[in-house]
């Protein structure tokens, strides 16, 4: 088994999406023909079958659409911080666009660092970013006060 | 055209199901067929078609030099993990009507007892596809995908723990009667669900199905031929795969509709061509990797409308005997063996053939579904 958490490959679909966490912005795919948004990325806008396609940046805001709370047997990295929450977010921008996450105190705490029965379906939460490899900049999400 | 009782099932082979089984997954595959081949009065030089699940380790080549079959004609395997079941026999179904084979053999051989062999523990240190957007959060195994699905299932439709409980409850009574079932002398009580230890919560150690070692081995050959053999003949009725629109296997949480999964799709083709409707299914074996599964197939194959799963498993709805719809009456994958759902398969035909060890009486009509959360398949059994 491996020791650290897996990472994303990047590659011709997504690197936009890094290139964005890198720069702390949260950005989506957006069809150049169409206008409408996707994800995960792709090639090909399944609406319009444009190949055509150009990144937006969100508000960053969203709401838990679920989440989960793993306990072990689990990977070496995450063993330690089990229990932990992972979440699936909504986007701002549209409820059906989401991500999976977790939710965080901050942009440097870790995962188990909200207690879980904080955490509920329709939380209000606001993306942070955290270092997570030399290519790779991870979203997670910290509970915001306004709703 | 379609393949409606043109092929049957005809020979159910199996290995012991266990914890941990000392052979290689080469000598339970072989095992297993030999066993089908047998049952069914058929010499293994006969088979000349051969279908199993793309994560099958056997290959064909070993499986037909060790069997000492003859000239093979055709030859297939289908992908998805547990989705991949019933369009294993579907498709050899298909190719028998069609003509391509005569004596057709799926199967699958798994041994995943030791955790080593459990596919979530071989993530690498980068990943690619789907899984890239959920693993480095630490949403790591099948049950933590579908515990989403669960969490959200639950405070959409109010579904319970309580009422979740139900379908272990149910498939572990069935095992008990099943002395194939690794849970055969173990019974589970409301109370050991209830305070049992969490995996990925909302879903705790015995919503999840058994970690184990087996094989299983199904003949299928056209109705005619069928006709001709001893015992009650388990027609092939129907068979669909079921490949939603904007589905992504596992992690399904993408689409407009996340809770609308392949079953939905899966079931469009069933009934359109079957003879009969879901309210005509005597018994029905419904792929359980996870209890929240068997909610969203009674929905999606509809034995119940959007959201009334949890309620149609209430007051012994899923239970042998007197329930409305016994499922999963071998003790399915959560308290039988875990093989990848193709137990289910040669469960659904021994409810054809009246030899259950929870038999259905008078069973004429069984349904049996693949895994559900992933691209899936179906078949529907009628006795001939």
């Amino acid at each position: 088994m491996i020791d650290d958490a897996p990472l994303p490959e990047v590659d011709a679909d997504n690197a936009p999406f890094w290139e964005g966490t890198a720069k702390e912005e949260l950005r989506m795919q957006v069809c150049a023909n169409c206008g409408r948004r996707r994800f995960p990325p792709r090639p090909m806008c399944p609406w319009c079958r444009s190949l055509d396609s150009r990144w937006e940046r969100m508000s960053g805001r969203g709401r838990v659409w679920s989440f989960v709370v793993p306990h072990r047997p689990l990977l070496p990295a995450f063993e330690p911080l089990a229990p932990y929450n992972v979440v699936v977010v909504s986007l701002e921008e549209d409820d059906n666009l989401r991500l999976v996450g977790n939710v965080v105190a901050g942009p440097d705490a870790e995962i188990n660092s909200v207690p879980t029965d904080q955490i509920e379906i329709g939380l209000p939460v606001q993306v942070v970013f955290q270092h997570a490899g030399d290519d790779i900049t991870l979203p997670r999400w910290t509970p915001r006060s306004d709703s | 055209m379609s393949i409606k009782d043109r092929t049957a099932i005809v020979g159910i082979g199996q290995t012991t199901f266990a914890k941990t089984l000392p052979h290689s997954e080469l000598w339970m595959a072989c095992t297993a067929i030999k066993g089908a081949l047998d049952d069914a009065g058929i010499d293994p030089a006969e088979v000349d078609g051969l279908s199993s699940y793309a994560m099958e380790p056997n290959i064909e080549v070993e499986v037909a030099r060790n069997l000492g079959l003859g000239d093979v004609s055709w030859f297939s395997q289908v992908g998805y993990g547990g989705g991949a079941g019933c369009a294993v026999v579907g498709n050899a179904a298909m190719a028998v009507a069609t003509g391509q084979c005569r004596v057709a053999v799926a199967w699958r051989a798994r041994k995943r007892g030791d955790a080593a062999n459990r596919p979530w523990a071989q993530v690498g240190e980068r990943v690619e596809g789907p899984a890239q957007w959920s693993r480095p959060w630490g949403l790591l195994r099948p049950v933590d995908e579908i515990a989403m699905l669960a969490r959200r299932y639950m405070y959409e439709y109010g579904m319970t723990r309580e009422q979740l409980a139900n379908a272990a409850l149910a498939f572990r009574k069935h095992a008990n009667q099943n002395p194939a079932a690794l849970m055969y002398d173990k019974p589970l009580t409301r109370e050991q669900y209830l305070s049992a230890r969490w995996i990925s919560e909302p879903l705790c150690l015995f919503d999840n199905c058994l970690e184990s070692d087996g094989a299983v081995a199904l003949v299928i050959v056209a109705a005619q031929r069928a006709r001709d053999l001893d015992g009650p003949v388990v027609l092939i009725h129907g068979f669909s795969q079921g490949l939603n629109a904007q589905h992504q296997t596992m992690t399904n949480y993408f689409r407009d509709d996340p809770l609308e999964g392949p079953a939905w799709a899966c079931s469009q083709l069933l009934w359109r061509h079957a003879d009969f409707g879901a309210e005509d299914v005597d018994v029905a074996q419904l792929y359980d990797a996870f209890s929240p599964l068997i909610p969203l197939s009674l929905e999606g194959y509809g034995f119940c409308k959007r959201g009334e799963g949890g309620d149609y498993m209430e007051d012994g709805g899923i239970e042998w005997p007197g329930g409305r719809l016994p499922v999963n009456t071998s003790g399915g994958g959560m308290s039988e063996a875990y093989v990848h759902g193709i137990n289910l398969i040669s469960e659904g035909a021994r409810q054809i053939r009246g030899t259950s060890t929870c038999q259905v009486e008078g069973a004429e009509t069984s349904l049996v579904t693949s895994g559900e959360g992933v691209p899936t398949s179906a078949l529907l059994l009628r006795k001939g």
